[in-house]
């Protein structure tokens, strides 16, 4: 299978007190990462098979000028090797998508836009300290259609402790009105060194409980699938198996994936690294031709299973039983996660239920004696 | 009488725990030059780590000190350590015997506990010389004239001639060697063959069994045919010698002295602390009196967390085997936790100290199922049988009459403390409560006590109880009639026999329901419903529920997400490695143990 992209855009207007990726609001700072890119583009171009997608996230991406977004789009297609047809993705933020950002997003090859809508609410937009309002998110998807785009995807979040489910549902109805290609439902994480882990230690906010949060869950894979869409992964649901996210699918099944930028993770035979998460860091790594790598990892025949059981486990197809029947004790695992209604297996495959996605962190455990 | 006999002491401090009894015996050591200040170390004679960590002495030794008085005249001071703990109370009875007299050690600022009272009656018993010696004087909370008063009236003995120490600051030491040579009297002589008393033998890997031995009549040198009276082996002695710090070979050991002999004895097992050495050519016609087996009063089964490691647990069980020689241990299977051993202790420090030192010097994985006492039965065929395992509780229909256990247990306690002492006692099924009232004040409280009643963490409710004041000693006492039971706990339905417990009737509804909670508490949540229950028979008569997960799940699982995810279930992994599975449900260690408390306070 062709490799896959990534390029983290390491830079946001603000942060969002829940977000624990890397990014900073210092867009001063974008010439000497877009240096370093360039740099480190040069180290890895002839190592990897053409991609295949390519997928822009961050940070923010549309937080980059039209102009410059342009110019990093056509510096990534000019410079690595794409397979005919790539999936090429840009996360979006309502208000940046402006006519003149979705005009550079159409004329730069980009053909999925990923918009992180996160709620039709506002109530629930300030809580989590988002800096757009939900008309935002319908002008923005409103613009994408007008452009042309035909492959689109929302994000949306839940899980504050006293969020309304019925709110969460007109949201939902909202999203769905727009008749989206991908949704991806999110349950609020609380990261470590968040502001929002602060504000939970404080007492000041809590997650739901984990009833309500099950039955957020099943609601929301009730409703979308009654919509027609697919729930395909945990969080991920799509209008059909042609628009499933092709490039997230690479880190659940070992695929390469090569990920450029401040603290991208790539993956190839076997090995897992990582950058930097600083910006001067990485420059100055990459300018010296040094990989501007933090860690990286190689993984035992061992530790790539444990990985395929646990990200397949969380995934419609599930994992192939020849995978299953290699653990020791497989079959009394087995027939006691069917009989608990977590499992099935189907098709020689062993297949999470709606109920074992929910446990889904705890399943590959019943295959360790 | 030989010359050096009259220049021998042979004597042992007895006190109750934290009194001192450690400290002091250093000092000793020191004063007699054996180690110098730079090279003293905190408790010399207690060699293993987990003694020197209790601070309480499990093994007997000796150690013989040269001594010049103040009048200038040398002596040899034969120093015997014993065990302080009432679980091992025959080696101190053997260890007693092998002396003329003691040194009753109480601390300044805690005065006589029920130990001290326990020391003394045992010191009494084989006719020593008794000398007071009270120690921490130099503790702000020192009341001497207390103590002193104490001993004249709880003890009976001459307060004038108590000795004022403190082993720490090495105050007094002198006093206490002086009193040594004026007033326990020298061996007596005694004529005939020899007769050699075995109170202490330890395992050395390079020359096998070292026994400890004081000489009552006649002398032992290497290549003399030695035969123990026990089981009339013989051996060939190879090396005989007294103790200083290390080993220190002696041609010969004679009338009155303590010293060792090594003669190829393989294990400590093949010897018996009590029984007598004589010669195999000349043999005495009688062994030393005192003799006894001992015999374990506390049973547990012991099992390998992951069960490949049970050939591992084995040899650690075959060498731990090699220095003490009151444990005993026999195959065992469960169905609930695979194979393992089925082990018998002198107590439940005995059980403690096992479990740690298996665990900490032996490296070994181990779960330990509830310690249960020796129950007796009468069938209605008649047959007697004994059952020191659950798993073997005989099937009720044919029990005629069941018998367990009785302890006579000595508690002295400040009088404040009284009705609480009073209602645990009974609650523990106690009875025959008498009261002696040693000096006003305190009060010595004594019960008889099912021995299961004390095995299940007595210890630690009398010291909640009495906020650290109570001490505790006891007796066995006899066989009584009991109407006893047998609780089954079951998960999921199924039994686990690793949990079932031999209960008396009246107790078992609590002691079910406290298991089911414990068990709930300690077995974490399962992806599917557990249901805990305690049942007598078919009955049922405690549950509890453990709910299962519903959602445990992370939303995003994208590049940087894996490791994280991967590196979690790495760990959980290795957690649940540690865990028993019984049926589909993962135990924890600590459950089993956890049964086994009770909540105190």
């Amino acid at each position: 299978m062709s490799p896959g992209l990534y390029i983290h855009v390491p830079f946001c207007r603000s942060k969002c007190p829940y977000c624990a990726f890397y990014s900073i609001p210092s867009p001063s700072l974008i010439p000497l990462w877009w240096e370093g890119l360039k740099e480190e583009i040069i180290l890895y171009r002839d190592r990897f098979d053409p991609f295949d997608t390519l997928y822009v996230g961050g940070g923010t991406p549309t937080s980059l000028d039209p102009g410059m977004l342009k110019r990093l789009m056509g510096y990534l297609l000019s410079h690595l090797k794409a397979t005919r047809d790539p999936e090429v993705t840009v996360e979006a933020n309502p208000q940046d998508l402006t006519r003149e950002m979705i005009a550079a997003l159409k004329g730069s090859g980009v053909n999925r836009v990923n918009v992180g809508v996160q709620s039709f609410d506002d109530g629930v937009l300030s809580l989590l300290g988002r800096n757009h309002r939900a008309e935002d998110g319908a002008r923005a998807i409103e613009g994408l259609r007008r452009a042309g785009f035909g492959n689109m995807g929302i994000d949306l979040i839940y899980g504050i402790e006293g969020q309304d489910l019925k709110a969460w549902l007109k949201t939902l109805g909202t999203a769905l009105s727009f008749q989206p290609e991908h949704i991806s439902c999110y349950e609020l994480t609380f990261e470590r060194k968040t502001p929002f882990a602060r504000l939970r230690e404080e007492g000041r906010i809590a997650p739901m409980g984990e009833s309500e949060a099950t039955a957020f869950f099943l609601e929301t894979s009730g409703r979308l699938e009654d919509a027609g869409y697919i729930h395909y992964e945990i969080s991920n649901f799509a209008r059909g198996e042609g628009y499933f996210s092709r490039h997230n699918q690479k880190y659940w099944h070992h695929v390469p994936y090569l990920g450029l930028g401040p603290s991208a993770h790539s993956f190839q035979d076997g090995r897992r690294w990582w950058n930097l998460r600083s910006i001067r860091g990485y420059f100055s790594a990459a300018k010296e031709g040094r990989p501007p790598v933090e860690g990286r990892e190689d993984l035992t025949r061992e530790q790539l299973r444990m990985e395929t059981l646990a990200t397949g486990l969380r995934t419609k197809a599930g994992v192939h039983m020849a995978l299953i029947r290699e653990l020791p004790g497989w079959a009394g695992a087995v027939s006691g996660l069917q009989a608990s209604g977590l499992v099935k297996v189907l098709e020689d495959r062993l297949i999470p239920t709606k109920r074992g996605f929910l446990v889904a962190d705890q399943i590959p455990l019943a295959f360790f004696q | 009488m030989n010359n050096t006999m009259k220049n021998i002491r042979n004597f042992s401090i007895i006190a109750h725990i934290d009194h001192g009894k450690s400290t002091l015996a250093d000092r000793l050591i020191q004063f007699a030059g054996l180690v110098g200040e730079r090279d003293f170390r905190d408790q010399i004679l207690d060699n293993m780590e987990i003694e020197r960590e209790r601070g309480i002495t499990i093994k007997s030794q000796a150690i013989t000190l040269p001594y010049v008085s103040r009048k200038g005249e040398a002596f040899e001071l034969n120093l015997i350590d014993t065990p302080g703990h009432v679980d091992f109370s025959y080696e101190v009875s053997r260890a007693l015997a092998s002396c003329e007299g003691v040194l009753l050690l109480i601390d300044a600022a805690q005065g006589v506990e029920a130990q001290t009272l326990a020391n003394l009656y045992a010191a009494m018993e084989h006719d020593l010389e008794i000398i007071p010696v009270i120690n921490k004087i130099d503790l702000p909370s020192a009341d001497i004239e207390r103590v002193r008063e104490q001993i004249e009236v709880d003890l009976g003995l001459d307060s004038d001639q108590a000795i004022l120490c403190s082993a720490k600051e090495g105050i007094g030491i002198d006093d206490v060697l002086e009193a040594i040579i004026d007033q326990i009297p020298p061996p007596e002589v005694e004529e005939g063959p020899l007769k050699a008393l075995i109170f202490d033998a330890h395992y050395d890997p390079f020359r096998g069994t070292i026994i400890s031995c004081r000489l009552f009549s006649g002398c032992v040198r290497p290549g003399d045919m030695i035969r123990l009276m026990y089981n009339n082996a013989v051996y060939r002695v190879e090396e005989t010698g007294i103790f200083r710090l290390r080993r220190e070979p002696k041609n010969r050991l004679s009338t009155g002295e303590v010293g060792y002999i090594i003669s190829g004895i393989k294990t400590v097992r093949d010897t018996r602390i009590g029984d007598t050495i004589t010669l195999d050519t000349d043999p005495a016609p009688e062994p030393l009196p005192g003799f006894k087996e001992v015999k374990p009063v506390v049973f547990a089964s012991v099992y390998p967390v992951a069960s490949d490691e049970y050939r591992s647990l084995s040899d650690a069980l075959d060498k731990y085997r090699l220095n003490d020689a009151a444990l005993v241990f026999q195959k065992d299977s469960s169905a609930a936790l695979g194979l393992g051993f089925r082990c018998g202790f002198l107590g439940l420090l005995h059980l403690e100290i096992f479990q740690e030192r298996l665990e900490r010097e032996f490296a070994q994985s181990i779960i330990m199922t509830a310690p249960t006492v020796q129950y007796r039965f009468t069938l209605t065929s008649g047959e007697e049988v004994v059952v020191d395992n659950p798993v073997y509780y005989p099937d009720p229909a044919t029990i005629e009459k069941a018998f367990e256990p009785y302890i006579r247990a000595s508690i002295l306690i400040p009088e404040r403390y009284m009705g609480a002492v009073m209602e645990l006692c009974l609650e523990r099924r106690g009875v025959n409560s008498r009261f002696n009232y040693p000096t006003p004040g305190r009060i010595e409280i004594q019960f008889d006590l099912p021995l299961a009643e004390v095995v299940y963490d007595f210890y630690d409710h009398l010291k909640t109880v009495t906020q650290g004041y109570g001490s505790f000693d006891y007796d066995f006492l006899d066989y009584r009639e009991s109407d006893l039971v047998k609780l089954d706990i079951l998960l999921n339905g199924e039994k686990v026999d690793a949990l079932a417990q031999i209960v008396h009737r009246d107790g078992a509804r609590p002691r079910a329901l406290q298991t089911c909670k414990r068990l709930k508490e300690e077995i974490p949540r399962h992806l599917f419903k557990i249901a805990i229950q305690g049942a007598i028979g078919g009955t049922i008569i405690a549950r509890s529920t453990i709910t299962p997960f519903r959602k445990d799940v992370t939303a995003k699982c994208y590049g940087g997400d894996i490791t994280r995810k991967r590196k979690l279930l790495e760990k959980q992994k290795k957690g649940k490695k540690r865990m028993k599975m019984v049926g589909s449900v993962s135990i924890p260690q600590s459950a089993f143990v956890a049964v086994l408390k009770s909540e105190v306070g």
